[in-house]
């Protein structure tokens, strides 16, 4: 009976209870790369992982704010998370890299230093025990990658254009530097992003740029150096086979993305760069339409088009092969019937000569 | 009662000790004008004063990290992506926080070009957080007026900051008029506007957060201006 009450009492806004992970967007997300917050809302949703935004959240201060003051790289993020707290949320996913890192970052500062957890409250002007944990988009996929494996796998009527993609999974910096932030994962060569590939059925090349650099918060203000660490980053991948690059990072996005024509030499193939939510959610089965995939510099329907073609080949071959594997099954049964017929009918004959 | 200076004292000694022990053959290499391994200009030697001791131990402080303790290994150079384009290495601004003057230290363009990927601070075989001493160096370089970072480089910093302690949120219309005034590059990324318009990606209204005076406070608290 009272749950009936309790349920007829609910807000429209869900009320966060253990299951539902607070979510930091961040203002990249809102900005310059809408299509990791529309795909990663579609995969999140596909997947049955329920997310609430984090009321009222503040920029975390990237690299601007680190840079000029130690403190007020730790509060701005800080601020974010005494908010989450605030809202009764013990878990937060913070798909962008950069704010990923400054939340992660924050939370082990205030934890390991007294002195700055002790001005947090006055600085914030609110309360804050720094219980909430902070995760990475990588985090929350590869705990479902089982359940993601298996969708992917699943007969549909459009065959997964995953399987057999050659990916390179690109982590840069954010996610596995300082070491403390990498959630377990080896800095110099991690592999929760693999994992999450090959969940989809996608090849996970092997190759040397994984986690270098790509110019993070020089994209603006010193173009120059990231076109020079952009273009050693594809280059390696190509080299490795790569059809396409694979981010978690909306910085990593526009630095290969937005900046790759100016990287350009020789009219090599452009090489298209997709976020890891974008790939699940092909995956998955997901039209393309809701992951954003028109947004970006780099066109991604050559590639995506080669990727039908591909699978729809794959599935008739595979089809093909069943078909000629039953006819086989079914006349080494008739062969078998027929023998054992004869061998049946010859002792008879044995028998009555 | 306390230990501290006692300990600095035998910092001290370990200091003109090392200094001592050193700077035989580093006058020999500057004499040869052999000394790159340390980049000072030629002609220039190292000397110690009470100024160059209370940087080591002002970054010490900030980041409990004792710059004494790196080896010069060059490990966090090898794998630095700016290495290329800057005139100290990471190692050099571990040598220099060490022993350099304080003031070339800290009006070193260099430590500006750092872009804080960790490499260095990841690979570092004695734990000595490159990274972390360049952050505290430009923290205190700005402190003491002597930040010498390139005009774009701090153009993009503040207009980054003022938008957020404007609203909270970063504004990218707002974040590119500030900068181009601030750096004087207005031609920077023209071409790029109508792709980045036409696709979403970019909101011409600033999205402002109801908690902007909470956001003012922050940095008020930290002692940041613009």
């Amino acid at each position: 009976m009272s749950t009936v009450v309790d349920a007829a009492r609910a807000p429209s806004v869900p009320t966060p209870s253990a299951g539902v992970l607070a979510y930091y967007p961040g203002c990249s997300l809102h900005g310059t790369e809408p299509e990791y917050d529309e795909s990663l809302r579609a995969v999140v949703e596909a997947l049955g992982i329920a997310v609430a935004e984090i009321p009222d959240w503040n920029c975390c201060g990237a690299s601007s704010g680190h840079t000029t003051d130690h403190l007020l790289g730790v509060a701005l993020p800080a601020r974010n998370l005494a908010l989450a707290e605030a809202a009764g949320f013990d878990r937060v996913l913070a798909p962008c890299a950069a704010c990923y890192n400054r939340l992660a970052s924050a939370r082990i500062a205030v934890a390991e230093d007294a002195e700055v957890r002790e001005r947090m409250p006055d600085i914030l002007g609110r309360e804050f025990a720094n219980s909430v944990e902070v995760l990475s988009v990588l985090n929350v996929l590869r705990e479902a990658a089982a359940d993601i494996a298996q969708r992917a796998a699943a007969p549909r009527p459009t065959p997964n254009p995953i399987v057999g993609a050659r990916l390179a999974s690109y982590y840069g910096c954010l996610l596995v530097r300082p070491p403390e932030v990498s959630g377990g994962d080896d800095p110099e060569q991690p592999m929760f992003m693999d994992e999450i590939v090959r969940a989809c059925g996608g090849e996970a090349i092997d190759w040397n740029m994984k986690v270098e650099c790509c110019g993070g918060a020089f994209s603006v203000s010193r173009t120059s150096s990231v076109l020079r660490m952009g273009r050693a980053i594809i280059e390696d991948a190509r080299r490795n086979g790569a059809e396409a690059i694979v981010v978690a990072c909306p910085l990593c996005h526009t630095n290969l993305d937005l900046r790759q024509k100016a990287m350009e030499s020789r009219g090599e193939a452009r090489m298209p760069v997709l976020f890891i939510t974008q790939v699940v959610g092909l995956a998955l089965g997901l039209p393309p339409e809701t992951l954003g995939l028109k947004r970006h510099f780099i066109a991604t329907e050559p590639l995506l088009a080669d990727l039908s073609v591909r699978a729809a080949q794959r599935v008739a071959d595979e089809k093909k092969a069943a078909e000629e594997k039953a006819a086989k099954a079914a006349a080494r049964a008739a062969k078998a019937a027929e023998a054992k017929k004869a061998a049946e009918a010859a002792p008879d004959a044995g028998g009555d000569a | 009662m306390t230990p501290q200076p006692l300990l600095e004292v035998a910092r001290l000694f370990l200091c003109l000790y090392t200094q001592a022990a050193l700077s035989a053959p580093f006058v020999r290499q500057v004499a040869a004008g052999n000394h790159r391994c340390l980049a000072w200009p030629k002609g220039q030697v190292a000397t110690m004063t009470s100024s160059t001791l209370s940087l080591a131990t002002e970054i010490e402080a900030a980041t409990g990290v004792n710059p004494a303790t790196c080896y010069q290994c060059g490990k966090c150079s090898a794998g630095c992506p700016m290495a290329s384009e800057s005139d100290l290495r990471p190692h050099q601004v571990m040598r220099r926080v060490m022993y350099g003057s304080r003031e070339q230290t800290l009006r070193d363009e260099s430590i500006w070009l750092c872009l804080t990927c960790e490499t260095c601070s990841a690979r570092c075989p004695n734990a000595c957080d490159p990274a972390g001493v360049i952050d505290a160096l430009r923290e205190i370089s700005i402190e003491s007026g002597m930040a010498t970072m390139p005009r774009t480089i701090s153009a993009f910093h503040k207009s980054f900051l003022e938008q957020i302690r404007t609203n909270g949120r970063l504004h990218e219309v707002g974040l590119v008029v500030g900068y181009k005034l601030r750096s004087g590059a207005l031609m920077n990324d023209v071409t790029n506007t109508p792709g980045l318009i036409s696709r979403g990606k970019m909101g011409l209204l600033p999205d402002k957060i109801k908690g902007v005076a909470e956001v003012k406070r922050i940095f008020d608290k930290c002692g940041v201006t613009l």
